[in-house]
């Protein structure tokens, strides 16, 4: 683990962590922590045990076994105390459609008992936020995917949370809305809020987490910070070859050079693309060659495997 | 969590949907303004003629005089039930809002005790706007008439607690068919609303006893026209219990439901 920013407890901490739902296992002796301001990643293909952890962490889901604090508190105890404190930004949309834009979070800041005057007052900073203010009497419907995406991360931070936990806050979203977002949440980080996101973007997780773990089937793989892992398990080098020939494939065999053999593509892992890059490049291909860097999506795919899930 | 956590958070909730139902308050009052008035028309002019006078509780009434308060307790009834299960199902299900509210300090104690007392909040609504249509009719006496308002919450409280089992035992929302047709229509025909309950035989009044709506319509009697046949008390007491008992059923309902 690297060097915790430490300020006393840390704001999650878990430990041995259980979910069983009957004999299926979606949890399985998960321990982490994260540490106050840390911006953390929860990574991991479909059915791999992190929304289960998500809604552990704020007491929806009761924990089979293990513990789980938030704050210092456990949350089978303190779960409403831990609640008022912290956001919550849920993989669907959970917006009111009964309700306006506005309406959503004045309502909303009522459930965490905050008084009128202060409802509105947060209410309004927030639409400024995340450029929602003219939409304000718009009905939740009548929002795109984007604005939609936006309001739910504003009902999040209504009660002015020390911890917000983001579960895919950017699926489905195009483009340009998923840059504001993260725009968003980068502001966000540079406040000191704590956060915790899971995501299937690996781009995002690299961009905006401090730290992050890689899960699967309930347990975890690997964690560290984005660039520790690219390291450790990419290579800081990429060279992919299209319809590699059999000389090519023998010499990567023989020298024993870290590699993944998929139908018509070679994917060769090295620290060292200046020497082995060039030996490559002039023996074996020169064109059908694709040298770049090592991206967490490669590190994803090599510890969590490219078959598909469910 | 197996703990019952229940405070006053469940008001705020319970706020919600009154802000949802004065956006369209209108429509909502529509209903309960107009509805008598058909029962009134249908059974009171058009049926009424081939009925004659009805004895009830030892006293001959005109049959339109003898259905108006059954008017009142269905409609409670019906508005209550409906809310908490069709309307919370899709708040429930499709809207995905209790799950945002479980993410905040609520408890789902809290989020169901405010969906059953609103429920039992429309049905005062209505049983008050009817109240005040059949009172054009002369056939509320008062003050004691306006007893039905806060009788309503009551019956409110029995049947959106009712209405809220069934939805967190329902699989899906068709299936809300079952029962409408297995427990509120045979009530709705067969609780002393269209007829005396002392007319059946021994067997239809046991069994009327245990409707609970049955007990709302003798006491919307005893408070608009200062008769029943039954006693007051025991119907109180009967739909206090059956509201607490599905009250407990829904929440348990509800958590299995819900809470994965």
């Amino acid at each position: 683990m690297p060097a915790l920013m430490d300020k006393g407890y840390p704001i999650i901490e878990a430990m041995d962590l259980d979910k069983r739902f009957g004999s299926f296992t979606a949890v399985d002796k998960v321990s982490f922590q994260v540490e106050k301001g840390e911006f953390f990643g929860l990574l991991g293909p479909n059915g791999a045990g992190k929304t289960s952890i998500i809604r552990m962490m704020y007491g929806f889901s009761p924990l089979s076994s293990g513990s789980m604090k938030v704050f210092g508190l456990d949350i089978r105890t303190g779960w409403r105390e831990i609640r008022s404190r912290i956001g919550v930004c849920q993989q669907e949309n959970t917006l009111d459609p009964d309700l306006s834009v506005e309406q959503n979070l004045l309502v909303f800041a009522g459930y965490y008992r905050m008084p009128r005057k202060k409802a509105v007052q947060r209410t309004s900073e927030l639409l400024d936020f995340f450029a929602l203010n003219h939409k304000r009497n718009a009905q939740v419907s009548q929002l795109s995917g984007g604005m939609a995406r936006r309001l739910m991360l504003a009902r999040s931070l209504i009660n002015d949370p020390s911890l917000v936990i983001l579960d895919e806050p950017t699926t489905g979203l195009d483009p340009q809305s998923r840059h504001q977002v993260w725009d968003k949440l980068r502001d966000l980080r540079s406040r000191g809020l704590t956060l915790v996101l899971t995501t299937h973007y690996m781009e995002e997780a690299a961009n905006l987490c401090h730290r992050l773990i890689i899960m699967d089937k309930g347990r975890i793989l690997v964690q560290g910070s984005p660039e520790e892992l690219i390291q450790k398990y990419a290579g800081t080098s990429i060279i992919e070859v299209e319809n590699p020939g059999p000389d090519i494939m023998s010499f990567i065999r023989e020298k024993h050079i870290r590699h993944e053999e998929l139908i018509n593509r070679l994917i060769i892992y090295t620290d060292d693309p200046e020497g082995l890059g060039r030996v490559i490049r002039e023996r074996f291909c020169p064109e059908k060659c694709i040298f770049r860097s090592g991206t967490l999506e490669d590190v994803f795919l090599r510890l969590t495997g490219r078959e598909l899930r469910e | 969590m197996k703990n019952f956590n229940l405070s006053l958070l469940f008001l705020p909730v319970w706020k919600r949907n009154l802000i949802v139902y004065r956006r369209i308050w209108k429509v909502n009052f529509l209903v309960p303004l107009l509805e008598p008035l058909f029962y009134l028309a249908a059974f009171g002019v058009g049926l009424s003629g081939l009925i004659g006078d009805v004895v009830y509780s030892g006293h001959e009434l005109s049959y339109i005089r003898f259905i108006a308060p059954a008017l009142l307790a269905t409609a409670i009834m019906f508005n209550a039930f409906f809310e908490t299960t069709y309307a919370s199902f899709v708040r429930m299900y499709y809207q995905k809002t209790f799950d945002a509210m479980l993410s905040t300090p609520l408890s789902l104690e809290e989020v169901i005790t405010a969906e059953i007392v609103w429920g039992a909040t429309k049905s005062m609504l209505a049983s008050a706007i009817i109240l005040m249509v059949i009172s054009v009719f002369g056939f509320v006496s008062y003050p004691w008439g306006l007893m039905v308002v806060p009788m309503a919450f009551v019956g409110g409280l029995a049947f959106g607690s009712v209405g809220m089992y069934f939805t967190g035992i329902t699989p899906s929302i068709d299936m809300f068919n079952l029962p409408i047709f297995l427990f509120v229509t045979p009530l709705f025909l067969f609780s002393g609303t269209f007829f005396p309950v002392s007319g059946l035989p021994v067997w239809g009044q046991y069994l009327a006893n245990v409707s609970p709506l049955y007990h709302l319509v003798e006491l919307t009697r005893l408070l608009t026209m200062g008769r029943m046949e039954s006693s007051p008390f025991l119907s109180i007491v009967y739909l206090l219990i059956f509201a607490l008992v599905f009250y407990f059923l829904s929440i348990r309902a509800m958590r299995r439901r819900l809470i994965k």
